[in-house]
């Protein structure tokens, strides 16, 4: 590569490219937004990629970011260079480590992709809470603005940190910056190598821990000598901002790329200064520059050398007429002077006046932005300018919302656009599934690598995982874009799914004249008349030049399914003037041809086809004079939203979060549950619609859903009267319900169209087979008929639990499932347990959630899937962390418990007053079922009934925990990433004690969240991340190490293959009065297939011996019984019939056929080895000892 | 003894030929067989539809989910080295002929006139020495009829066999109407040899579920003896050499098939039952028969009960049919008892 030859990354492979070259040894662990550096270095390792010094670096995943570390700090005494990548409370973990590296004075860098750390809710975004929660370790730290500078200074602080023995934490914005695709001059392998310094690393390698030179580090020091030991580093730090300043010297003499600690951007005789660090610096940066071409004097301030923080040098680099300097600080420390950078830049700034170096010291404001990767644009740095220039600027202010509270937020005027005018800028909103954003990453290739522009790309995605939006921003341009913020005006926009029209108005980020590119299934003449009114006002308002596309038909037609991105692509291309459209068809199969050669050549045949029917398919559609349009915008609102749902969730839902102001929100987190019911988001192309005279009234369609999006009912004819037309029931089929009517239907738009109900449905037509009890059917065309039915299927009455004489899995389907319509992926196999759950226990469940997919599909914003009943009730649900979420759900089981020990107390206290037969039957009730639960419920009505006449002050009490004498079942609920392994020690110490919690594991086998790296859970030859060869070892099992307390009830199920041991296990689980865990195979988007055969996967799992059910009872011991019950001993199915129908195992055989053999063979081995020791366990009945089970402790009325 | 035997071509030391079967996934079984007196390696076909299937499916797995989640742009590894379409197959073919001296067959079953043609050349290319065109198509339309099936076969033969140099055979199933006028036809056209026939997956019904289910089960010897009849009619009349596949389990399974004019056998079933190991023992059988029946030769042997040479043509044709319906009776009184 020439060396001002640019290429288009983003801002983790920016650094990970460097930080692996100059590493010999990674440890990882995931964690957004910084997985991919780790993913990306445990690939190139696995290719063999070397670094500078030709080592092929070693890549290590570990349990969690305290291991990362831990496992650094190791390879760093053994006198190895090494990295890691982390954020947020990854970061956090690291921190007592990060004391022990720096006091060693070990050189290090560590590379963070900068993310919010979850305070009142969980952020997966932007801003430097963590990296700011490390100023005090002793590690440098260096703040990177851009995708090219990160890539620059991840080698600057490689050099800097050999040079001075200090570990330097590097970071750069989390998503604005590691997500970034930007056009960067890449450093080459020579100016890597010879940039850094031999003696450095010789130095290092000296001071390596060896039994041939011993020495002893790490000792225990005592008041006489630890503080005079801890001044000892003095020196190192006192020249540390020199060697930093030298490095960035030596940079800028090697590849003409110039960086200072403290760079003043502006005028020279600017009196008004903003400083700012990362990539808001940047913003600030370009905004000076285009205000002072328009007559202004202002200056803007990168810091990228925090720590140290030099007052000489931060001194030196300000003008010498500055008087206001606003800081800005992209975090918040509540309760604090100011935030970190407005307390060190007031510092430093008061010690230059004092020591003499600034004869006058300058108002200082300090401003918080941008938390949680809130935008921060050129308009917000002119309105920071405006405050300074006020006659008394606020001390503390913030910019980019709107503060109704206290009213800290500067007012922002209407938009400031500083791109040069040269930018081509250009918006794409797609679907998750449709490829667009591949497609816009593979268009900034083509265009950066064929016209040699410089390219910017970003995107945003909405917070569901299926049938998520996503919005992809790209700029091109002759110059350098600098330019970190989303486009607000497009010259293209391109809408590549037509239902987002009914919406959301796409078209109002159209410059006047700009090119509206829509994907339409309809006919060019058609199209028109099919856009909402607003929609096409917008249009008209624009001036636009309209193009429509049947994109659907054209990639349908070459074989691509529902990929249209290769269609898009080439409509872009062909209208969008940004290259000649010969050359940019070309280029286009050039990248095709690349990117897929490898994967075969029907895949590029396909593409290719699709390529060449575009253009015959792609249509100019003229615009009217005026909008005639009969039908309105549908919107997110809807009148019988609560009213916090429509004045904040329906706002967040339209995309319109932003504009909500401080007041709109709960002050601590707290948000109403039962909000995706307002979605409606019909994302499915196709939903099932029922035949009753098919149906065998098994309900197996209705548990298997992950959405809760079909449902059955048993009701009275009566209950029928005033159905719509066509409604369809039939006569109950089974005694337990006899001469009822059966009910099942559709939730027509919030259905994801998975299919998993339709491939699970046994009943078929004894005719034509191919015809189900469920059968598919396109949404269109049947959504208002179902709509309504729903509607009146909702009303129907809920079942009365004490009516169910038996819990199965059948009958768990006529209860209300209070988890509903989430955004978990289609097809998911979690959340039919999730659902299950609240089915069971919803009433009566508190849910402690572990970070990952269960947390995001559970809880992310705009709206929350856990909902209530008629009664208000249902699951009560919250998140603390990852790594401590059993010990988070036993802190709330013990909590529990104590209200509840309160309420026996007092009720006790009262027995006489409220009557002993009422108080006797309160305190003795068995409370396993729903029924049970139900019937309790009626006696606490009563019981209240009777205290509001009771003068006791008791009474008062106990009525304000009266509920508390129906029995909390608290559920411990995470994937196999916390289970396994980060949250395994907290998980392993609840199961050794004797508390009641229940336990979920959802094992997806792999980190399903964070984009499927291995876990100690994934199968012995399965590729994932960080095993992307195939899995060596085989899966822990976890059930095992469960058992071996033996007073811990322990199931393993699938629900797919037998859903009434799923059953079952839950309901043994919540009734167990000790520890219990489930562990429940989830099938997984990230195990490669078509989840619609997800339950015939799940089935196979069993029938093969890979995944054996099995049910752990400790109360079997007192009754002379093996606790443990094998529930599916047969082996009906080969391991490698599992094994390739999934992509995760398939690929590894396409790698390597013979590892895939011998890998194959193993996964067998194993699974009939594991299958032999449980049998044997299975005929082991346990000598019988009483404290074996945990005993229920029964409370007693006083005297009986 | 001499039991070599000339066959597509190539000088064999056995006429005992280990078929088309996943023993060759394995390197080290195919060096066993090797040693066990394989005189030539088949490999099991490389079947383009199924090549087609396969990456359509590992593509979508891998990039449907793309891209679609800020907390997860893949979830899938993606191996630059991805192998997909014949490439393994292919370097299995190069790994075979590193380890093994003797000859090695690759075997094709295209599903495009134009993928026939490409992979010929690939698998040439890859180093096989020789090639079994594995000629299968379930006609299911009724726009079609026997001899346009018969007629499309023999184009894609020919396009192979002008697009290689290395000898071709051709495998056939038994489903043709006139089946040796169908294999002159492609001895004709320059094939070396014909193998009958191919055995192929069965559908059965399950009853409970109203559905079909695949089944592959290892053949018995009783398969071999509408093989036998074929080879009988076509050894004179069919100008290249036979290979009975399907139902040889014993040497004098073998013996039978040179019998009825066959080159060589292959045999599948009974090495995957017994081991590649079984192949020696059979070798040794075959030695044994022919010197206690005085043979010398295979030569001597080949084609003596075909339809022209045997005592008896008639049995091989329709009146044996109804004789055989005759005298057949109840199982638990079996025909030679009663004739006994």
């Amino acid at each position: 590569m020439n060396p001002h030859e640019t290429k288009p990354v983003d801002g983790n492979e920016a650094v990970a490219d460097v930080a692996y070259r100059l590493s010999e040894m990674i440890a990882v662990y995931p964690i957004t937004p910084a997985s991919t550096m780790g993913e990306l270095a445990d690939e190139w390792s696995t290719h063999g990629r070397t670094n500078v010094w030709d080592q092929t670096p070693r890549v290590v995943e570990m349990q969690s970011e305290a291991g990362a570390i831990g496992a650094i700090h190791g390879a760093l005494q053994a006198g190895n260079l090494c990295t890691t990548f982390t954020a947020s409370q990854g970061l956090l973990l690291m921190i007592p480590n990060m004391y022990k590296i720096a006091g060693e004075l070990t050189p290090l860098v560590i590379h963070v992709a900068a993310r919010t750390v979850a305070s009142h809710a969980l952020s997966i975004f932007g801003d430097h809470s963590d990296v700011m929660a490390c100023r005090q370790t002793g590690f440098a730290m260096l703040a990177s603005s851009s995708v090219q500078e990160a890539h620059d200074q991840a080698a600057i602080a490689t050099a800097a940190s050999l040079q001075s023995r200090v570990p330097f934490l590097h970071f750069f914005d989390g998503f604005r910056t590691s997500h970034e695709i930007n056009c960067i001059e890449p450093l080459t392998n020579e100016q890597l190598r010879s940039f850094m310094n031999d003696a450095d690393i010789k130095a290092h390698r000296s001071r390596g821990l060896t039994p041939d030179k011993p020495v002893i580090r790490g000792t225990a020091q005592n008041p006489d000598v630890f503080f005079q030991a801890r001044e000892a580093v003095n020196p190192f730090y006192n020249s540390l901002g020199s060697i930093i300043a030298e490095q960035m010297r030596r940079f800028g003499e090697m590849t003409g790329r110039h960086y200072l600690p403290y760079e003043y951007v502006g005028h020279p005789d600017a009196t008004d200064v903003i400083v700012a660090i990362g990539s808001a610096s940047q913003c600030v940066a370009e905004t000076v520059r285009w205000l002072n071409a328009h007559g202004h004097k202002f200056g803007g301030l990168v810091v990228r050398m925090y720590r140290p923080f030099s007052t000489d040098m931060f001194a030196r680099a300000l003008p010498d007429k500055v008087r206001r300097i606003a800081v800005l600080d992209r975090t918040k420390e509540p309760g604090a002077i100011g935030e970190p950078l407005y307390q060190d830049v007031l510092s430093a700034l008061v010690e230059a006046y004092q020591s003499g170096q600034r004869p006058v010291l300058p108002l200082v404001i300090g401003g918080r932005y941008g938390l949680s990767s809130k935008e921060f644009t050129p308009a917000m740095v002119r309105a920071i300018f405006d405050e300074l220039s006020l006659p008394a600027p606020r001390r503390e202010f913030t910019v980019g919302i709107i503060d109704d509270v206290t009213q800290l937020s500067l007012p922002v005027k209407d938009d400031l656009h500083i791109e040069p005018p040269d930018t081509f800028e250009a918006l794409f909103y797609g679907l998750g599934a449709d490829g667009t954003v591949g497609a816009n990453k593979n268009s900034i290739k083509i265009i950066a690598e064929e016209s040699g522009f410089r390219a910017q790309g970003y995107f945003v995605y909405d917070s569901k995982k299926s049938g998520s939006m996503t919005v992809s921003h790209l700029r091109f341009g002759q110059a350098a874009i600098n330019a970190p913020y989303l486009i607000r005006k497009a010259d293209f926009v391109a809408c590549h799914q037509f239902e987002f029209l009914e919406k959301m108005d796409i078209v109002e980020t159209l410059k006047p004249g700009g090119i509206f590119l829509l994907n339409a299934p309809y006919a060019p003449d058609e199209v028109w008349s099919h856009l909402p009114l607003e929609i096409q006002e917008s249009l008209i308002a624009r001036g636009a030049r309209i193009f429509t596309i049947d994109a659907g038909a054209v990639a349908r037609d070459a074989g691509m399914g529902r990929r249209i991105n290769t269609v898009m692509q080439t409509c872009f291309f062909a209208i969008s003037g940004v290259l000649g459209r010969a050359e940019a068809i070309a280029a286009i199969k050039k990248a095709i041809e690349k990117t897929y050669a490898k994967r075969g050549d029907e895949v590029v045949r396909r593409n290719f086809a699709a390529v060449d029917a575009t253009i015959a398919n792609l249509h100019e559609v003229k615009l009217p004079a005026a909008a005639n349009s009969a039908f309105h915008q549908s919107g997110y609102f809807h009148e019988a939203m609560p009213e916090f749902t429509r004045r904040v969730q329906a706002v967040m839902m339209a995309g319109k979060g932003d504009s909500l102001p401080v007041s709109a929100m709960p002050v601590d987190g707290t948000w109403p549950t039962g909000s995706t019911r307002w979605e409606k988001r019909n994302i499915a192309e196709t939903i099932p619609v029922w035949d009753p005279s098919i149906c065998i009234q098994c309900n197996k369609c209705a548990f298997v859903c992950p959405h809760a999006a079909i449902r059955a009912k048993v009701c009275n004819t009566a209950n029928l009267n005033g159905s719509p037309e066509g409604f369809l029931s039939a006569a109950y089929k089974a005694p337990d319900f006899k001469h009822m009517r059966y009910v099942l239907q559709v939730a027509p738009e919030d259905c994801t169209g998975c299919g998993l109900c339709i491939q699970i449905c046994p009943a078929k037509d004894k005719s034509n087979p191919r015809i189900k009890a469920i059968n598919s059917v396109p949404r269109i065309t049947v959504v208002d008929r179902e709509r309504s039915r729903y509607d009146f299927f909702l009303k129907l009455p809920e079942i009365d639990p004490t009516a169910i004489a038996r819990l199965d899995a059948k009958s768990s389907q006529f209860m209300l499932p209070l988890f509903e319509y989430s955004g978990a992926c289609g097809g998911c196999g979690e959340t039919p347990y999730i659902k299950l759950l609240t089915q069971l226990f919803g009433d009566h469940l508190i849910i402690a959630n572990a970070t990952g997919c269960s947390s995001i599909y559970g809880g992310n914003l705009p709206t929350t899937p856990y909902t209530t009943n008629a009664s208000g009730r249902g699951p009560a649900w919250s998140n603390s962390l990852f790594e401590d979420n059993a010990e988070f759900g036993l802190g709330l089981a013990l909590g529990t418990d104590l209200r509840r020990q309160e309420a026996q107390r007092l009720l006790q206290l009262l027995a006489m007053q409220v009557g002993t037969d009422l108080a006797g039957n309160l305190l003795a009730a068995n409370q396993q079922t729903p029924a049970d639960i139900a019937r309790q419920r009626a006696l606490v009505d009563q019981l209240r009934l009777k205290l509001k006449t009771c003068p006791d002050p008791a009474a008062r009490q106990l009525e304000i925990v009266a509920d508390y004498l129906v029995q909390k079942s608290v559920w411990i609920v995470g994937g196999d990433g916390w289970a396994y392994d980060i949250g395994f020690g907290g998980l392993d110490h609840v199961l050794s004690l004797t508390e009641p919690v229940r336990i979920l594991v959802l094992d997806t086998e792999v980190y399903s969240n964070t984009g499927g790296q291995s876990s100690k859970s994934t199968p012995i030859g399965a590729a994932a991340k960080f095993a992307a060869a195939g899995k060596s070892t085989q899966k822990k099992d976890l059930g095992l190490m469960a058992m071996s307390y033996r007073h811990a009830y322990v199931a393993s199920v699938a629900f797919g293959a037998n859903e009434n041991q799923t059953v079952k296990a839950f309901a043994e689980a919540n009734a167990f009065p000790g520890p219990a865990i489930i562990i429940a195979y989830a099938h997984c988007i990230a195990h490669g297939y078509d989840l619609r055969y997800g339950c015939d996967q799940q089935k196979l799992a069993v029938d093969s011996g890979i995944w054996p059910l099995y049910r752990y009872d400790p109360r079997l011991i007192a009754t002379g019984k093996p606790p443990l019950q094998i529930d599916s001993s047969v082996v009906r199915a080969s391991v490698s019939e599992y094994l390739r129908n999934e992509a995760r195992f398939a690929m590894v055989e396409k790698l390597d056929p013979a590892r895939f053999h011998k890998l194959g063979l193993a996964a067998a081995h194993n699974t009939a080895e594991r299958l032999a020791l449980y049998r044997e366990l299975a005929r082991i009945a346990f000598p019988a000892e009483k404290s074996s089970a945990p005993a229920q402790e029964q409370p007693s009325v006083n005297g009986q | 003894m001499n039991i070599s035997c000339h066959y597509m071509g190539f000088d064999l030391s056995s006429p005992l030929i280990p078929g088309a079967s996943p023993m060759v996934d394995d390197l080290d079984t195919v060096r066993q067989l090797e040693d066990a007196g394989a005189p030539m390696i088949i490999m099991h076909s490389i079947f383009e539809e199924q090549l087609l299937q396969e990456q359509l499916y590992i593509n979508k797995s891998i990039e449907y989910p793309e891209e679609s989640y800020g907390e997860a742009a893949t979830y899938l590894p993606r191996p630059i080295e991805f192998r997909l379409g014949s490439d393994a197959y292919l370097r299995q073919i190069a790994a075979i002929k590193e380890k093994v001296d003797v000859p090695v067959i690759a075997s094709l079953n295209g599903h495009t006139r134009g993928g026939w043609i490409k992979y010929a050349q690939l698998l040439q290319q890859a180093g096989a020495d020789g090639l079994e065109l594995n000629i299968y198509e379930m006609s299911l339309s009724v726009d079609r009829n026997g001899e346009q099936v018969e007629r499309d076969a023999l184009a894609i033969i020919k396009d192979v066999l002008a697009t290689v140099k290395i000898p071709v055979a051709v495998k056939l199933s038994s489903f043709y109407s006139a089946p040796v006028h169908f294999a002159a036809s492609i001895a004709r056209a320059g094939a070396k040899a014909v193998v009958i026939f191919n055995r192929f997956y069965q559908a059965d019904i399950d009853l409970e579920n109203l559905s079909v289910q695949r089944n592959l089960k290892l053949s018995s010897s009783d398969e071999l003896l509408v093989r036998l009849r074929w080879a009988a009619a076509m050894s004179t009349e069919v100008n290249c050499d036979l290979a009975i596949t399907g139902g040889v389990h014993r040497a004098t399974d073998a013996i039978k098939c040179i019998m009825v004019g066959a080159s060589a056998v292959q045999i599948v079933s009974a090495l995957l039952e017994n081991g590649p190991d079984h192949l020696a023992e059979l070798n040794r059988h075959l030695v044994e028969w022919m010197e206690a029946h005085e043979y010398t030769s295979l030569a001597q042997m080949r084609g003596c009960i075909s339809l022209p040479r045997s005592a008896e043509p008639e049995a091989f044709e329709r009146n044996n049919y109804m004789r055989i319906l005759q005298g057949w009776t109840r199982a638990d009184n079996p025909p030679n008892q009663y004739r006994g």
